[in-house]
């Protein structure tokens, strides 16, 4: 099964033209995903390596019946980007840019509430389900067909963890980057739901980092709703109070949001929590071995 | 990105938000001449980002302009040292010089953003002038918050709820209204991260002042501030940080001795986490961003290595997209064009890891390589010692 992409995802590319949005778009469709749209305003009725063009995300979607959007639009224009393309009821956006003002989203949230989108993101890598879609610039070669879910505020740590699970043939239903930002579309709650209700997905990994509450909402979720085991990874014991650490959300305020907070509320929940993060796979690999 | 306190007040008058007379001063002869122009007593306060100034002696009161010369003279080139500033102090290059209030009350009043509620949220306290982080954890009954939807913003209502809540009744209640509602408006049209006023204060002869302002703003948000990015004070920065902000990549630097280069926030984070497991003390937390090509790492390599407490370095790259094998070739023309000095442990994994570990082992300079980030740091620690 998976969740959110699969072999039945069809792909519109916003800002297909762009740097990064042509060189991924190439990626994804080298892996197999079916990349049918792209969208530019102003190169409507071009194409991109065999890929229609269009102005708008109403069209696109009317054209080629593209279920999901991805951008790569930068910083600056990419609120409206996410907004065009929940207006045009496009099921899932996923937003790659990084850089959003903290108040733009704070707009684009309030503007998806009662409607049909999921967001994810953004700052974040994407969503791959191995072997069936890749949405997103993870490497797909990593990666490995199976049962683990992945759901993660990260993006090279989280290939770091994949590819730790790969070489152990521990295989992965669907790896998502929910991303770095302090407000983001979609939190691990709302993740680890899909998860729990995926016959495919036998255990989900949940790496989180300093900042926000979103790693303690998860704990008491998947106390209260999982059946399912879970083993966390939170990054940035070491992180100082009040820096940001690279991700927008990844900042200690006012004492609270550390690394020691969220690890305590995850292991009250009776989560595996593991130190180091080179040993995840193998604490997957005993847990597994136990069920 | 902070400004100083003289630069947020600049801001609060634009908008409306009361604040004391006053004039930045940066000779001791500036001073006394602010002074006078004020006339009566004034504060001198000390300019620099970090809190804490009362304590350390960084706020000082004058009766008239000969004694602002002289405890100017004083202040400025002295190197205060707060709870803020950590036991190295921080240099007083500039003063604010205010008139002095009569102060009958002091209170709270800041915007954040909630990250929960996503969306911001105005907090005030009776308990004005001290660590609201304090009252937070000890007293947080006493924190009176007010919602802000985006939809609707600041409404009236809202700056009442607090004025009442506060005991800004009577005369009070419409200006602290309308105080608050410049307070938010500075908060979302400036993009900022938060937006204090501690203490808001009530003078004896009936007015409000924010007698100190702060505001901090969303780094995110700079490309469309340049006013605000013409405030930046490098001088109030670690000068690795600034330099690692002109090439883009986030540097942080921390006490240890064991600098780290990462590509990834999460994943630099973690490798300063697993160099502590393994016994050793991170430099730094830098991430190099994606693609890692030669230019960064020389950049990144550069920076770590002027760091002079760091005595090894750990080089931990995931190539993704980018393979490992134009990760080791951009690593070794690094290398090439700097002297570097401590031992470096180099761990690659991902994409083509073995053709970017045999170029780096074939290379002829005195790499360390590991294959497994625990392996790594353990080498790097021990490289440290």
């Amino acid at each position: 099964m998976s969740i959110l992409v699969n072999e039945n995802t069809r792909v519109v590319v916003q800002g297909i033209t762009g740097r990064e949005g042509s060189f991924h778009a190439r990626q994804m469709i080298e892996y197999g995903t079916k990349v049918v749209a792209g969208m530019t305003p102003g190169k409507g009725g071009t194409s991109f390596e065999g890929v229609p063009i269009f102005n708008t995300m109403e069209q696109a979607i009317k054209e080629t019946g593209a279920n999901v959007a991805i951008i790569f639009i930068p910083a600056a224009v990419a609120p409206d980007a996410v907004m065009e393309a929940a207006d045009a009821g496009t099921p899932l956006v996923i937003c790659i840019t990084e850089g959003i003002p903290i108040l733009d989203m704070v707009r684009v949230r309030r503007y998806l509430s009662g409607r049909s989108t999921r967001l994810i993101g953004p700052n974040c890598p994407g969503i791959i389900s191995p072997g069936k879609s890749k949405v997103g610039i993870m490497p797909g070669p990593i990666h490995l067909p199976g049962k683990i879910g992945v759901v993660s505020r990260s993006g090279t740590l989280t290939y770091e963890i994949v590819d730790q699970l790969t070489s152990r043939g521990i295989g992965q239903s669907s790896c998502v980057g929910i991303g770095g930002d302090p407000i983001i579309g979609s939190s691990f709650v709302d993740i680890l739901g899909l998860f729990e209700a995926d016959p495919e997905t036998e255990a989900v990994i949940m790496v989180g980092e300093i900042g926000g509450t979103a790693e303690e909402e998860a704990a008491e979720f998947i106390h209260r709703n999982m059946s399912k085991p879970v083993v966390a990874f939170v990054a940035g014991r070491t992180a100082p109070p009040g820096r940001r650490m690279g991700h927008a959300g990844a900042i200690i305020s006012g004492g609270h949001g550390t690394a020691a907070e969220k690890i305590a509320a995850l292991e009250s929940c009776g989560i595996t929590v593991v130190p180091n993060p080179a040993e995840i796979g193998a604490t997957m690999e005993r847990v597994l071995a136990k069920r | 990105m902070k400004v100083h306190e003289y630069q947020a007040k600049e801001i609060f008058r634009q908008f409306g938000v009361p604040v004391p007379r006053g004039g930045l001063a940066e000779t001791p002869q500036d001073a006394a001449r602010v002074a006078a122009e004020i006339g009566g007593p004034v504060a001198v306060k000390a300019q620099v980002h970090a809190g804490g100034r009362g304590k350390a002696g960084g706020i000082r009161l004058a009766k008239d302009s000969q004694e602002v010369e002289r405890i100017a003279s004083e202040m400025l080139g002295m190197k205060l040292v707060t709870h803020q500033t950590g036991p190295q102090g921080v240099v007083v290059r500039k003063l604010l010089v205010e008139e002095a209030s009569k102060i009958e009350r002091e209170l709270y009043v800041g915007v954040v953003i909630d990250r929960a509620a996503e969306m911001p949220v105005m907090m005030a306290s009776q308990a004005g002038g001290m660590d609201i982080e304090e009252v937070a954890a000890s007293t947080p009954e006493k924190i009176l918050k007010v919602y802000v939807d985006p939809a609707a913003g600041f409404q009236p209502f809202m700056g009442r709820r607090l004025a009442y809540g506060l005991g800004l009744d009577g005369a009070l209640t419409r200006p602290a209204g309308e105080l608050m509602a410049s307070l938010y408006r500075t908060f979302l049209e400036k993009d900022c991260s938060l937006a204090e006023v501690n203490p808001l204060v009530v003078t004896a002869d009936g007015r409000l002042l924010a007698l100190d302002a702060k505001l901090n703003f969303d780094d995110n948000a700079l490309y469309r501030h340049p006013e605000i990015v013409e405030m930046r004070d490098t001088a109030e920065e670690a000068p690795l940080e600034v330099e690692a902000s002109r090439h883009s990549i986030a540097y942080i630097k921390l006490d240890g001795n064991i600098g780290c280069m990462v590509n990834g926030a999460g994943l630099a984070m973690s490798t300063m986490d697993v160099i502590k497991l393994a016994g050793g003390e991170p430099a730094n937390f830098l991430d190099v961003g994606g693609g890692a090509s030669s230019t960064q790492v020389s950049n990144a390599l550069r920076i770590l290595m002027a760091d002079t407490q760091v005595k090894a370095v750990l080089i931990n790259i995931f190539g993704g997209i980018t393979r490992c094998d134009v990760v080791a070739q951009g690593i070794l023309e690094a290398a090439k064009g700097l002297q570097i000095e401590v031992p470096v442990v180099i761990r690659l994994a991902g994409t083509r890891v073995k053709e970017g570990m045999d170029i780096l082992a074939s290379s002829g300079l005195p790499f360390t390589l590991a294959t497994d980030l625990a392996d790594g740091a353990r080498k790097a620690v021990a490289a440290a010692q």
